[in-house]
């Protein structure tokens, strides 16, 4: 084996790191579609509650300047990108976690980042199909009006708002054993949604309850995606990105240290 | 070409045989896990290039441990991993390497050609798709789920992943577990094959056949311990390794009533086992002599001695049987 060669393995050019990354991806994406366990209940639960909320008990009210069904969309997006993010995430890292799985990603010469990014890749992939499929719900039975730009800012709201929930994920991947993955996932994933106002609109809880949304990322993420109709509740918009950074940092800082945890005890 | 070699040059003659060259090593490896439990203790292993060797072991010996300080996923508390000269967790000694692990769950809803089509991206050169369908037997199959296959099909594409990028170090551990007799033979073909092309093939399994028919060397380990090694041969006569009474690998099996309890007598060096049935404690220990003194200076009223060289199948029996 020359040198020259050890040089090339040392340093494997861009693109070919790109198209690692671009495989690992599209069959990351692929094999969440075809576990339907995952893809019905990501999928089938935002659109589920908006039809319900959003469509079926609609009387055509209005909140502030705009409907019901327009502002449950707003929700019921978050909603569903959340949890595309913590179930793609989180049971899906713990579970290549359990299996020794990853040991043997991890022995190979993937790039780590390649594996990490194309688990977030395919949550923002899935965030991006719950959304478009509520909207569409939201225009053909809703009667919502939605311009292409608001649509545009909901899919880029998406793909940013994705990343302190994946942060979560990784948190709860690293801390929590496969086996109760799901359930610990969903214990956090069910109150954070309630008490963020994504099920029911937060002037309708009692006041404590808007009280302790400040602490809710899912609150921060649904303002804004409110915002991006044009409708702020409470808050400005900047309080709302700093809500999301802060959260978004203080699950890193959590996922780093059960990293290096695991790491000594390996 | 003798006149090449007859230059006046003694200096730069390449090494003499390059099949010594070692691809990879443990040096002085122990290695604690955080429960306090020495998995490998003080553990020196050389692999050369084109060699095929067997880490052979009961279950909880330490081999998976070994595997996966080699391939750099955990590291050693003390001593030195070496791979192609470099650190394990180098970007070109994991380009240059394949490894077979045990797996419990790969992902379900891949099929079989997608999980080769990913292993391969990762490489530079990986081996051609065909021929590693060929090689791991995995014909017919390969637009199959992976949650489909049967616990032997598993096994194979978990064998042709480690053969992916074609690599020149190949570990597989415990290759053939769950396989059928005619699977394993046919995996048994293909090591000897990929050896036979230059590949070194650490390979870890708990039966004594297999490390028998494939390795050209044997280190049999127990408790984080090597007990002993050497050719196939070698180590099935056991007590005829020796070369010299005291750095002699050879493990003795001594019999004697005594009062020294097991834990003592398991941190004698060179003591691998001890075990109490009766009124007799066995010890299989691999410095026979020092034991020996050992024991004796502990328990001046020991009677009933008797010292014998095992089989290998007897120090198996004896070494397995403590686990299970």
């Amino acid at each position: 084996m020359s040198t020259a060669t050890l040089d090339f393995h040392r340093f494997p050019p861009l693109t070919r790191n790109i198209s690692i990354f671009l495989r690992e991806t599209r069959y990351e994406f692929l094999r969440l579609m075809r576990t339907r366990s995952f893809s019905f209940s990501v999928v089938g639960f935002p659109v589920v509650f908006y039809l319900f909320f959003g469509i079926v008990m609609n009387r055509g009210q209005q909140i502030g300047a705009i409907s019901v069904a327009k502002y449950v969309l707003a929700s019921y997006a978050v909603f569903g990108m959340v949890g595309a993010a913590l179930f793609g995430i989180g049971v899906g890292l713990a579970a290549d976690f359990a299996a020794g799985w990853l040991d043997l990603k991890r022995a190979s010469p993937m790039p780590p980042l390649a594996y990490v990014l194309a688990k977030c890749c395919s949550a923002v992939f899935f965030g991006i199909l719950i959304v478009s499929l509520l909207a569409l719900i939201g225009i053909t039975m809703g009667h919502v009006s939605l311009t292409f730009v608001e649509y545009a800012r909901m899919i880029a709201l998406t793909i940013v708002g994705v990343i302190p929930f994946v942060c979560v994920g990784l948190a709860l991947a690293l801390l929590v054993p496969f086996s109760s993955a799901p359930g610990i996932t969903n214990m956090i994933y069910l109150p954070m949604s309630f008490c963020g106002g994504l099920w029911v609109p937060l002037m309708f809880l009692p006041h404590f309850m808007q009280t302790i949304a400040v602490l809710m990322p899912t609150y921060h993420l649904g303002q804004l995606m409110l915002g991006t109709f044009g409708y702020t509740s409470t808050g400005t918009t900047l309080s709302h990105w700093y809500g999301l950074l802060g959260f978004t940092l203080l699950m890193l800082g959590i996922a780093a240290a059960a990293l290096r945890r695991l790491e000594q005890s390996s | 070409m003798s006149a090449v070699l007859e230059l006046p040059q003694p200096d730069v003659v390449p090494i003499p045989c390059p099949s010594i060259e070692p691809v990879a090593s443990l040096n002085h490896v122990t290695k604690r896990i955080p429960s306090g439990v020495v998995a490998l203790d003080n553990l020196c292993l050389t692999l050369r290039r084109g060699e095929v060797v067997a880490l052979l072991g009961p279950n909880g010996a330490g081999k998976s441990t070994a595997v996966k300080l080699l391939m750099g996923l955990s590291s050693p508390t003390s001593g030195t991993v070496n791979i192609f000269g470099a650190d394990p967790r180098n970007h070109s000694a994991r380009m240059r390497t394949g490894v077979m692990l045990q797996v419990g769950k790969a992902p379900e809803m891949l099929r079989v050609r997608e999980h080769i089509e990913l292993f391969r991206g990762y490489y530079p050169s990986p081996m051609a798709y065909a021929d590693i369908i060929k090689v791991a037997g995995l014909d017919g199959i390969e637009s199959r789920f992976f949650g489909q296959l049967s616990g032997g099909q598993k096994q194979r594409v978990l064998f042709a992943l480690a053969l992916a990028g074609d690599p020149d170090l190949i570990f597989l551990d415990e290759p053939t577990v769950g396989l059928d007799i005619k699977s394993r033979r046919g995996m048994w073909a293909q090591i000897e094959l990929l050896a036979s092309r230059g590949k070194t093939v650490l390979l870890t399994t708990h039966y004594l056949e297999e490390a028998d028919s494939l390795a050209q060397h044997i280190v049999v380990i127990d408790r984080g311990r090597i007990v002993c090694e050497g050719t196939p041969a070698e180590v099935k006569s056991l007590g005829s390794v020796t070369r010299g009474a005291l750095n002699s690998r050879s493990i003795k099996i001594i019999r004697c009533a005594t009062t020294i309890p097991t834990h003592v007598l398991l941190n004698i060096p060179g003591v691998t086992s001890a075990t109490v049935s009766g009124e007799l404690t066995t010890i299989l220990t691999t410095q026979a002599e020092s034991t020996m003194r050992e024991i004796l200076a502990l328990d001046p009223s020991l009677y009933s001695i008797d010292v014998q060289s095992p089989k290998l199948e007897d120090a198996f029996l004896a070494l397995t049987g403590e686990h299970e």
